[in-house]
């Protein structure tokens, strides 16, 4: 590990009682839904981790607890570092607060998030579906949400899957 | 069929300011089926006149579930959809899904394939690059420039084709080097290009830089500053043309590209013509890596011989036992891969492109995400619009160089 990072590391260590992981380099730290404004602040004005790069999440579906994990990847443009924030969020109400105050441009990310994890971000401004059209139904990248597929037509059986088919008809 | 509703201005309340709401400004709607929007990018503009108060971008119309696929795909055959997400940049997205993945495997590379992925990384960006300077020039009028930039865009493609059978989706990168080594005849065609190209960029710049409809276009118009990237995560061409010498592959090299000796351009203005003088540099400076690549070319295995994840050359199939296990198991089963994350990040020709990676322990991956900078970079549209005419928004779409495939994935 970097020892940038791991300044970084050991100070929210220190203040917040983190736990950190290392693995091929990177560290990742493991954030709780409460403290994770407080600490993208601390990263972004003591240890110049100035901007965020991405924000995205993983579903743990019937692996683990917490079910969802949402990852926030910080750079630092000062260090050329990159840090990572794991921030554990449970299924029944998956709600984390929103990150927009402290970086303007998680707006779109956590929008994403909202839109393919089902994930609320409290105090957004804008949480509304990004990529999805706007009446869909579901959240796609959720692990219990099918993959999907088209039944292929053949002349033999065109009319019989034609009547099968979950698309609009006239 | 579901029923199509009009949408009210009172539900657009938060997005539009209180004077759509008595009919003062204009509410119109540009795209998604819009020549000027490079794609099927859709802008809500409100407008006040011929000014526009505020642009939103509404995205997803191209939306292909290419990470919701890749989950459900051995890692190998995953490899193939990221083709199909930037599709400017192909060898790019190629590249950093097995950057990511020869991360979490710690899988060696080969001394010719790391060269061969910085030169065609390389090609890659000058070909996106003129088939950004051909559109967005035409965009704003100089249909010329599009013509013949598109004509030196061809020698680009035709050497992808020779290198791997495809022009745009290649998928010649794979885990652990390279599809298969070059055709004897690919270095004969670097070097035609590398004579080529370089005069055929003096003639786009004698067609645009002191052209006084151009100039009047493009300067001060769409207008951020470094502090502005910083917040807003902009990255690439933007923020370099912002004054910020931030690049990817200086301040974090991967492929060994602290091995070559190259500059990054950077303008002052932060404008659209700003872009404009930085990707034209930076197609000269790609042409110099390449240069210096072709140098570097030494003969040698292009794939790794760990058999665990990489599969035997054809060749061995017939004579060799265990050749044939390791190809059957590679190809049915699959590979396994630690349940751990990475983050790995390139520099494409729109900005920083990531991936994040994450086994679980099988052959398929848990999730894998794109940070593409397309995605990122249009979130500033509605800043960088505001109180320029309406004629001036599609100048400024393209001078962000947006790749829809690249924002909806």
């Amino acid at each position: 590990m970097n020892e940038k990072i791991q300044a970084a590391v050991n100070g929210l260590a220190e203040r917040f009682g983190l736990e950190a992981r290392e693995f091929r380099g990177e560290a990742s730290i493991y954030v709780q839904p409460r403290q994770v404004v407080e600490v993208a602040r601390v990263l972004r004005d003591a240890y110049g981790f100035d901007m965020l790069v991405d924000i995205t999440a993983v579903d743990y579906w019937q692996q683990r607890s917490p079910r969802f994990q949402v990852v926030v990847q910080l750079v630092s443009m000062v260090h050329h570092q990159v840090i990572r924030l794991r921030v554990g969020v449970e299924d029944n109400a998956p709600v984390v607060p929103t990150l927009e105050q402290v970086f303007p441009n998680a707006n779109w990310y956590e929008r994403e998030v909202f839109d393919m994890f089902g994930i609320r971000f409290e105090g957004h401004s804008d949480l509304r579906r990004i990529i999805m059209p706007y009446d869909w139904e579901g959240h796609p990248l959720r692990k219990d949400y099918p993959l999907g597929y088209e039944e292929p037509q053949f002349s033999f059986n065109k009319d019989e899957v034609m009547v099968r088919k979950p698309h609009p008809k006239e | 069929m579901t029923e199509i509703r009009e949408v009210t201005v009172e539900e657009l309340h938060h997005l539009v300011s209180d004077r759509a709401q008595n009919g003062e400004t204009m509410l119109l709607n540009m795209g998604p089926q819009h020549p000027a929007t490079h794609g099927v990018l859709r802008l809500l503009l409100e407008l006040d006149g011929e000014i526009v108060v505020n642009a939103v971008p509404d995205i997803g119309f191209l939306h292909t579930g290419v990470e919701k696929n890749m989950e459900a795909k051995t890692y190998q055959k995953a490899e193939v959809m990221t083709d199909r997400l930037d599709y400017l940049n192909p060898i790019g997205n190629n590249l950093v899904y097995c950057l990511a993945l020869e991360k979490l495997l710690e899988l060696d590379v080969p001394p010719r394939a790391q060269v061969l992925r910085v030169l065609l990384a390389e090609l890659t960006r000058l070909g996106s690059h003129l088939l950004w300077l051909g559109t967005s020039a035409l965009d704003l009028g100089a249909m010329s420039v599009f013509l013949y930039s598109m004509r030196e865009r061809e020698i680009v493609l035709d050497i992808f084709e020779m290198v791997s059978g495809q022009r745009m989706m290649t998928t010649y990168i794979r885990p652990g080097g390279l599809w298969r080594d070059t055709p004897p005849e690919f270095e004969d065609a670097v070097t035609s290009l590398l004579r080529l190209t370089p005069r055929r960029i003096d003639e786009y710049e004698s067609l645009l830089n002191k052209n006084p409809l151009f100039l009047e276009r493009t300067k001060g118009i769409g207008v951020i500053n470094v502090e502005q990237c910083r917040q807003w995560g902009i990255t690439g061409p933007v923020v370099r043309a912002a004054g910020l010498p931030y690049d990817l592959r200086k301040v974090r090299p991967y492929s060994g590209y602290e091995q070559y000796d190259f500059d990054i351009p950077t303008a002052t203005g932060g404008d659209v013509f700003s872009r404009y003088l930085v990707r034209t540099a930076e197609m000269r400076q790609s042409l110099r890596i390449v240069e210096q690549a072709l140098r570097k070319l030494q003969p040698g295995a292009v794939r790794s011989n760990n058999r665990k994840y990489v599969p035997p050359p054809r060749s061995e199939l017939s004579t060799s036992m265990e050749a044939v296990i390791h190809h059957f198991k590679l190809w049915t089963e699959g590979f396994p891969v630690p349940a751990e994350g990475v983050y790995q990040a390139i520099e494409s020709p729109r900005g920083e492109l990531g991936v994040y990676l994450e086994g679980d322990g099988g052959p398929k991956p848990l999730r894998v995400h794109y940070r593409t900078p397309s995605f990122s970079n249009l979130q500033i549209m509605p800043l960088l619009s505001r109180g320029h005419f309406i004629a001036d928004l599609v100048g400024i779409i393209a001078s962000i160089d947006i790749v829809l495939g690249d924002t909806d994935r």
